[in-house]
């Protein structure tokens, strides 16, 4: 019967061992205690069954020694707990720098994932063996949520937001990929497979993809949806100039510093009035509901591709 | 033990017959049976909801019933089972038929107040009971923006108003036993000659009474941005989704201990009852239940640490999660201490007791695992979240609700009910409980998601084995409703003090007059004073 | 935190042959005394009032949430406010308490005339706050400032704008809503005074409404900055 009954997800990731590590020390100590009290009370239970019916037990009132001990103890423990859990957390919230960045938007009830160079994948997500990975998501509606058990990565895909998860592959195969976040009818649907190939198999795989990568295709918008007439790399324009922006710091007319992230470019797009960079005018009209969730992400990917213009007299 | 037993001549189910004498009594002992009534009812509703899930689940394609209806399904087993009878269960029934009698009082500070609220929880389960009839719900019970508030195309809002509205119930409830514990305390009751249930409920009522409106506010605020489209929770009008999660869970997971103290409440007088000896620790008790009741508030976070919190947060949370343990764990060690040359018994209260504290147990560890950021990561929203909670729930609320209900049951109706039977059924429910939910811990593991209605096919055994589990509780749960309704008419007559327990509710008849006693009580004694004869102390 | 010793034992009740006292006829079976009594309602009252303050608090937790959020729309929306308005309400609402208090007062004293007097007019003061309350969303509706399809703000801040105008309905609401039922409190109170029921032994009934009265109160004391008077300092 054992043997058909599976116990462990698959262990395809770097992070899969170190969470069944902490796994089986939780189930240690969770055994330890569970046996412990249930052999005590079965124990006692017949070595001082009631004899007579009118006896009664002893009259022991407490032992402040045996409180401080039971209270402790359970506590020192918790906290070995707690420091474990959150060093495995810690290495799961912080990728590493140099991750393989794919899209990925959850809408009810079906997955789209938008590699960089513009592969479209839907509901199937390919990804090469060995490669730290990083998963930047949001969602078209309702709250969903990437789960992968095999890798032991989970998190909720926000509509309006942008979340990521990361996992670095440590064996090749098809894996399970499920919405961890009840979102409707069908989310019991919302499932699909991430294939983690060897790299030579995944670069074959990638090089059939369609034309125009991600970035390419947000620069045919910039000019299309005519950003660059405020926008541009002279500096002479309406707006800031863009080049070389992403990833650094902004000064706003706030007074406050911010970095320029996804979440930046996405928000100076949909909401541009939220923050104004220091010095310049707050007359940058929306694009709220004129571009949709791909042409963002095609948009942010172009405006991370744009170099620091060279250093120049202006 | 007994020899003749007669029959109070005057007590309080003969004191005035017909509707009227019930619908519109000020008696919190007649109140509490209305209770009872209520709560039965709703929990085999959300049972029969439990019992079509896990028929669907036994095979994994959905083709039981349609994706839609099982997201009904499981929104109604837990508004049911979570708003309809765990939270009320254990104060509205036994609470209100005890706390005066524990405490020497004739009635609760707020008579008029018990009966309204007990019609206040009837009116939001006829508006929940009405969106089931109208076509169900599917929000699930934790009902997310902005899925309940922009996407859901089903009753909402009726539903939400029942649970509104019912939560007014679990306030004045508390409200009442707030006044009743500090104002009307016998004479020579101090608060440490309290029993242990009367702390629990304490406790309980300060949550029920800081943390309901909270969620009350929450369910206006869903209401209405899902009339008015006002955007509180929705991104494209500059709301926050995530802000609804916090609302949220600032009450409900301060819920689940208004769900479990009043049970740890009751298993303390059954093991004190089933030892003959006062609990172990008598004080440090007492403070655990405050203790649990405060920093259950602090711990709401944990429900959200994959929901796009901060990893500060995260800590924090986690790290009260673990805090917020600690006073469980004293309990658990206590109750198994009192057990230490105690004069133990097997009856059947005392075997519910000995269940509650296992699966508690296991029930509160595997919390710890959810505690753990680096774990919950990988197991919130699956199956095995879902395991805890029902051990804690199912293995601890339920067990100490039935072991109370069979403990007073004599008390409350002047009945015995067969012993036979009832160990039988504890037994059953025993084995059952764990059959259903303990492969559900793995199946958690393996990454089965929550609320789904099919699954892949390597999941089949793990859910063929809890579906199995889960017919054998339904029985055990059937059979007490049929002798304990048998024992009303035909059971054999109880005494003033069947078990020979020491307590105020022992000393007047079963069952107790109207006024609960033919004069109010004097306490001298410390609680659970069982000296060295079985007699105790009457006043 | 745990009380002294409780009361002591109850005072064999007196089985006079003559009619009760009113303070008998007020003194509930459950009870001992009046002053237990007393003691148990008004705690019963502060009980609940901490509900409410619970349950204005989640509300005023989301307002302040989106206000930090979303500052100049806020402001900017928030002076669309009617402040003279605003604070004539106050003005009414604080002097409302006061007779509320004298009310008390009045009952304490057994002065039967004095109390309905200073009852009425707190009602009176109560129903020109709603009154007020209700020409400023007569104001807001012609303004197209409520929200839905009609809602109209400069497009700037348009978004947040109708977040601060559903926040401010919502929470003007719920108190105007508490002040209707204030008001139906006052009457019942009313009748009461007059039937004679309410005597300087047994006036904590007074004492309780007056309890919820000036509750209801200072919640306006928290909304009126919150909404009217943000960024009413100059730019």
């Amino acid at each position: 019967m054992w043997t058909g009954i599976p116990l462990f997800p698959e262990t395809a990731s770097t992070m899969a061992s170190r969470v069944d590590a902490l796994y089986l020390f939780l189930l240690g100590v969770a055994g330890f205690f569970s046996l412990l009290i249930a052999g005590l009370i079965v124990f006692y239970a017949v070595r001082y069954r009631r004899q007579s019916p009118r006896s009664v037990g002893a009259t022991i009132h407490g032992s402040v020694t045996l409180e401080l001990t039971w209270t402790i103890i359970p506590f020192l423990i918790t906290m070995v707990i707690f420091i474990w859990g959150a060093s495995v957390f810690f290495a799961m919230a912080r990728p590493p720098d140099d991750t393989l960045d794919i899209y990925v938007v959850g809408k009810q009830w079906m997955w789209k994932f938008q590699h960089l160079d513009g592969q479209r994948e839907i509901n199937e997500l390919h990804v090469p063996l060995g490669r730290p990975t990083k998963l930047i998501m949001t969602s078209e509606d309702v709250i969903h949520d990437v789960f992968v058990p095999a890798f032991r990565v989970k998190a909720d895909v926000l509509p309006g937001r942008y979340t990521n998860i990361w996992f670095q592959p440590t064996k090749a195969g098809r894996y399970h990929l499920f919405c961890a976040e009840y979102c409707g009818t069908r989310h019991s649907g919302m499932i699909g497979e991430v294939v983690v190939m060897e790299p030579t198999e995944y670069q074959a795989w990638l090089s059939g993809g369609p034309e125009g990568s991600l970035a390419e295709n947000g620069a045919k918008l910039f000019e299309s949806l005519a950003c660059n007439t405020c926008h541009r790399p002279d500096a002479q324009g309406r707006g800031p100039t863009l080049d070389g922006l992403f990833g650094k710091m902004v000064k706003l007319q706030s007074g406050e510093t911010i970095t320029a992230d996804e979440a930046y470019v996405r928000e100076s797009i949909l909401n541009p009035s939220a923050k104004i960079t220091a010095g310049y005018q707050p007359i940058m009209p929306t694009f709220q509901g004129l571009v949709t969730e791909e042409q963002l992400l095609e948009l942010i990917e172009y405006v991370k591709s744009l170099q620091a213009p060279p250093v120049a007299a202006r | 033990m007994s020899s003749t037993v007669l029959s109070p001549p005057r007590h309080y189910l003969n004191d005035g017959y017909g509707v009227k004498s019930w619908l519109l009594t000020r008696d919190h002992k007649r109140i509490a049976l209305l209770y009872l009534a209520g709560v039965t009812f709703f929990f085999f509703v959300g049972g029969a909801m439990a019992v079509l899930i896990r028929l669907e689940l036994a095979t994994p394609p959905g083709d039981l019933v349609s994706d839609e209806t099982y997201n009904k399904l499981f929104t109604m087993h837990g508004v049911m089972m979570v708003f309809f009878f765990l939270i009320p269960a254990i104060p509205a029934v036994i609470g209100n038929f005890l706390v005066p009698i524990m405490i020497g009082a004739k009635d609760l500070a707020l008579p008029k107040i018990n009966l309204l609220s007990w019609y206040i929880y009837m009116v939001g389960g006829l508006f929940t009971l009405y969106a089931l009839i109208a076509g169900g719900v599917d929000t699930g019970w934790t009902f997310y923006a902005p899925f309940s508030t922009a996407s859901s195309t089903t009753n909402v809002i009726p539903t939400a108003l029942g649970i509104f509205i019912t939560g007014f119930s679990s306030i004045l409830t508390g409200l009442n036993f707030i006044v009743t514990i500090h104002r009307m305390r016998a004479p020579g009751m101090t608060w440490f000659r309290m029993p242990l249930f009367l702390w629990s409920i304490y406790a309980t009522s300060l949550i029920n009474v800081l943390g309901t409106p909270v969620i009350a506010i929450t369910i206006l605020l869903v209401a209405a941005e899902r009339l008015f489209h006002f955007g509180f929770f929705n991104p494209a009008l500059g709301g926050d989704p995530v802000l609804f999660q916090h609302l949220f869970w600032f009450y409900s997971h301060p819920a689940v201990y208004i769900m479990v103290l009043p049970a740890m409440g009751v298993i303390s007088e059954l093991v004190a009852a089933g030892c003959r000896k006062p609990v172990f620790g008598y004080t440090f008790v007492a403070f655990a239940s405050l203790a649990i009741a405060v920093v259950g508030f602090l711990v709401w976070g944990h429900h959200m640490f994959v929901a796009g919190e901060s990893v500060y947060a995260a800590l924090i949370f986690s790290i009260l999660s673990f805090i917020v343990a600690v006073p469980s764990a004293v309990k658990v060690f206590n109750w198994t201490a009192t057990m230490y040359q105690g004069a133990v018994s097997w009856e059947t209260p005392m075997l519910y007791a000995y269940g509650f504290i296992g699966l508690f147990t296991i029930g509160g560890l595997t919390g710890l695992f959810l505690a753990a950021i680096g774990i919950d990561v990988h197991v919130t929203d699956t199956y095995f979240v879902i395991a805890h909670f029902h051990y804690i729930m199912v293995g601890g609320t339920i067990m100490g609700y039935l072991g109370g209900l069979h403990f007073w049951w004599p008390k409350m109706t002047g009945r015995l009910y067969n012993e036979g039977l009832a160990k039988v059924s504890a037994v059953i429910i025993f084995v059952g409980f764990n059959l259903t939910f303990f492969p559900q811990f793995s199946l958690g593991y393996l990454g089965m998601p929550r609320r789904y209605h099919a699954y892949p096919p390597e999941f089949q055994v793990l859910n063929v084995l809890s579906s199995a589990g889960a017919s054998i509780l339904g029985i055990g749960y059937l059979i007490p409703m049929i002798y304990l309704m048998w024992s009303l008419r035909y059971g054999r007559l109880a005494g003033s003090n069947p078990w020979g327990a020491v307590g105020l509710e022992w000393t007047t008849t079963s069952p107790p007059p109207t006024e609960n006693f033919e004069t109010t009580p004097v306490v001298t004694w410390e609680a659970y004073d069982y000296g060295s004869t079985v007699e105790g102390h009457v006043a | 935190m745990p009380d002294a010793a409780p009361h002591a034992l109850p005072d064999a009740a007196h089985h006079s042959l003559s009619q009760p006292t009113q303070a008998e006829v007020a003194l509930a079976h459950q009870f001992d005394s009046l002053e237990q009594q007393r003691d148990a309602t008004t705690l019963g009252m502060w009980v609940f009032l901490v509900t409410e303050v619970l349950f204005f608090g989640g509300l005023f937790t989301v307002y302040s949430v989106y206000r930090s959020s979303y500052p100049e729309a806020f402001a900017a929306a928030s002076h669309e406010l009617d402040i003279l308005l605003g604070t004539i309400n106050t003005v009414v609402l604080i002097t409302s308490s006061l007779t509320m208090a004298l009310a008390v007062h009045a009952a304490k004293v057994g002065q039967r005339k004095a109390l309905i007097a200073f009852l009425v007019v707190t009602m009176l003061l109560g129903s020109a706050f709603l009154g007020i309350k209700s020409v400023e969303y007569y104001h807001k509706f012609v303004e197209h400032h409520v929200p839905g399809p009609g809602f109209q703000f400069e497009q700037e801040y348009f978004r947040h704008a109708q977040l601060f105008f559903s926040l401010y309905f919502m929470m003007t609401g719920l108190h105007a809503l508490h002040m209707v039922i204030g008001v139906g409190i006052m009457l019942w109170m009313v009748a009461w005074a007059w039937r004679g029921t309410i005597t300087a032994e047994y006036y904590s009934p007074i004492e309780i409404s007056g309890l919820y009265w000036h509750f209801v109160d200072i919640v306006w004391i928290f909304l009126f900055p919150l909404l009217y008077l943000l960024g009413r300092h100059a730019h």
